[in-house]
């Protein structure tokens, strides 16, 4: 039996809905620009890689937003046991959302950038971004009856959807020409805001995945207990302080390096606890393994500790500058929104979409199947990715470096074993959601008028 | 078990902490020298509106398809820039830049020239793990 559902989740179920066909969208343009790392010049004339790459990012950042926001919203009302603040708001902060993503994708097809790493859309649209993450922030504060005794999980909701839009308008500080008009600090200002994003739209999920736990074992005392908190503020504090190791060797100011690196050993405190976990975790695996969503939570803890492991390792600034520039950060991203944020918004959104629109039962042995495919071809993928970055690592640091045209020649052939994986985790991921896309559309097409409009 | 006013006191003490080192950092910037040169200035706009960063790095950071850029301008010149802009390249498309447009990228990769190195082959690690240029 699927853990179960209850009556408020129709709004939230659209964000989900939109966020799983942004991820299928993004999958496919990450694999044409994996087709485009193996034959040069494909799609050179209409879909070159500048075009492709933030088609293939942005995709899946918002996939992780919508998912993160929908899970929010549902949850808050499940926790609560009320229909959310304002149902219109959301209903608007979603159309504003869909219209903005929809505006993005286009003006990357037509080549129309003027942003800048992961934001790379003309500036004007972060504006309706904002003014969406102000109605959701308004009605998830609203819809809070107390903010007393609360659990873990709501501190990480507000304290998601405070940072996300704190660090969001950090990142356009770059508008402003005494911010941009030196390379060095407008970086460090970029880099700074991106590392805390992440942080906060982790919180969202990371609140979300700990609520569903929680539902699932049926344990409500976990959301009120020291461990939890300490661990949220281990979060919050590496939130705020350690996104430096992005830019190590960036000539920034030198503390920035020894508060990020300082900041991170923290994580090790989180890393043993997982090791010292696991046993128990082995055995609530086993309990609760039946469940479609219990079982990405448990490949999420695999990523987080994976994830965990190669993260530790790059904030120490002597190995950083070997990994840094290389496809080994390109595999700690992908672990980190693949393993981690995608399957835990999958587990989600499997409990979310569960209720009336959705059941998993039909297409256990698929989801069997698929689910292993994931996780293997997402290490396999993983793994690819990390042995690019070591020979790209020996090449940036070797003595006599040969040309970055030969380099890559030369390092071609492991493309094929990064498209092959990706192509294989792609497949993988594209049965588990298909059927979770199509039951939800047959579902608002044939129960619009009483489903939709209900709360 | 902390209670909800000592949990209170963390997250004010650390929200504290943190807008103090942003304010701190937007007011201190490492380098006070701004760009005088409105072509440069102009120039990393250029470098955005084109979405340079999706295949190039600079101080490693970027896209991976082609090379990092930050020394660019003092290890090719700018003839050599230009040819490349022009001509394109296997996996790199002709922009069909303007001359104001091609000048104004260069003198903003001249300009992130002169801010540093990015060769890691230029850093030094220290015993603590920390490294140094």
């Amino acid at each position: 039996m699927e853990p179960s559902n209850n009556k408020y989740p129709a709004s939230s179920k659209l964000f989900i809905l939109t966020g799983l066909l942004l991820l299928s969208v993004g999958m496919m343009f990450g694999l044409i620009g994996m087709l485009q790392y193996l034959i040069p010049g494909f799609l050179k004339q209409y879909l070159s890689f500048e075009k492709i790459r933030p088609l293939h990012v942005s995709s899946v950042v918002f996939w992780i937003i919508f998912g993160a926001i929908g899970s929010v919203i549902n949850y808050v009302q499940q926790y609560t046991g009320r229909v959310i603040y304002s149902q219109r708001l959301v209903n608007i902060q979603w159309a504003l959302f869909v219209g903005t993503t929809i505006l993005i994708l286009v003006s990357y097809c037509l080549g129309m950038f003027g942003g800048r790493e992961y934001w790379e859309f003309p500036p004007v649209l972060a504006l309706p971004i904002i003014a969406g993450w102000l109605l959701f922030s308004f009605n998830v504060i609203k819809s809070m009856p107390t903010f007393r005794h609360q659990p873990v999980y709501v501190w990480m909701w507000l304290t998601g959807v405070v940072f996300f839009l704190f660090t969001f308008l950090e990142s356009y500080l770059w508008v402003f020409p005494s911010f941009r008009n030196n390379i060095v600090n407008d970086m460090t200002i970029q880099w700074k805001s991106y590392g805390s994003m992440v942080g906060a739209w982790n919180m969202l999920i990371y609140g979300c995945s700990i609520y569903l736990m929680e539902k699932i074992s049926g344990d409500k005392n976990y959301g009120h207990s020291t461990i939890a908190f300490a661990l949220y503020f281990t979060g919050l504090f590496n939130l705020m302080f350690n996104w430096g190791h992005h830019i190590y060797t960036l000539p920034s100011h030198h503390f920035i390096q020894y508060i990020s690196y300082a900041v991170s050993m923290t994580e090790l405190g989180i890393l043993g606890r997982i090791l010292w976990k696991w046993k128990s975790s082995l055995s609530d695996a086993k309990k609760h393994f039946h469940y479609i969503a219990f079982r990405f939570l448990v490949a999420a803890d695999w990523w987080i500790f994976l994830s965990l492991l190669l993260a530790i390792m790059m904030s120490i600034p002597g190995v950083n500058l070997y990994t840094h520039g290389t496809h080994i950060t390109v595999a700690h991203t992908m672990g980190t929104t693949i393993g981690i944020n995608t399957f835990l918004v999958l587990a989600i959104a499997f409990d979310i979409l569960h209720v009336n629109c959705f059941g998993a039962v039909p297409y256990t042995k698929y989801f069997n199947k698929a689910y292993w495919l994931a996780n293997i071809s997402l290490f396999v993928f993983w793994i690819a990715l990390i042995l690019v970055g070591i020979e790209k690592a020996k090449w940036q640091m070797g003595a006599n470096r040969i040309p970055f045209s030969s380099m890559m020649h030369q390092i071609h052939p492991l493309f094929y074993f990064v498209f092959a994986s990706g192509l294989m985790l792609a497949t993988a991921l594209l049965v588990i959601i298909y059927p979770m896309i199509k039951h939800q559309l047959e579902c608002y097409s044939s129960q619009k008028s009483s489903h939709v409009k209900s709360v | 078990m902390a209670t909800d006013g000592q949990k209170r006191m963390i997250a004010v003490f650390l929200t504290a902490s943190f807008l103090l080192y942003s304010f701190y950092l937007y007011y201190a910037m490492p380098f006070k020298r701004d760009i005088k040169n409105q072509e440069a200035s102009e120039g990393k706009l250029v470098w955005q509106r084109y979405n340079c960063n999706a295949c190039h790095q600079i101080f490693g950071l970027g896209g991976y398809l082609g090379p990092d850029l930050t020394n660019e301008y003092s290890l090719r010149g700018h003839d050599v820039i230009i040819a490349f802009i022009k001509s394109g390249a296997p996996s790199m498309p002709v922009f069909h830049m303007t001359e104001k447009e091609m000048n104004q990228l260069v003198a903003f990769l001249k300009d992130v020239d002169r801010s540093g190195r990015a060769d890691p082959r230029t850093f030094t690690i220290k015993s603590n793990g920390t490294i140094e240029q």
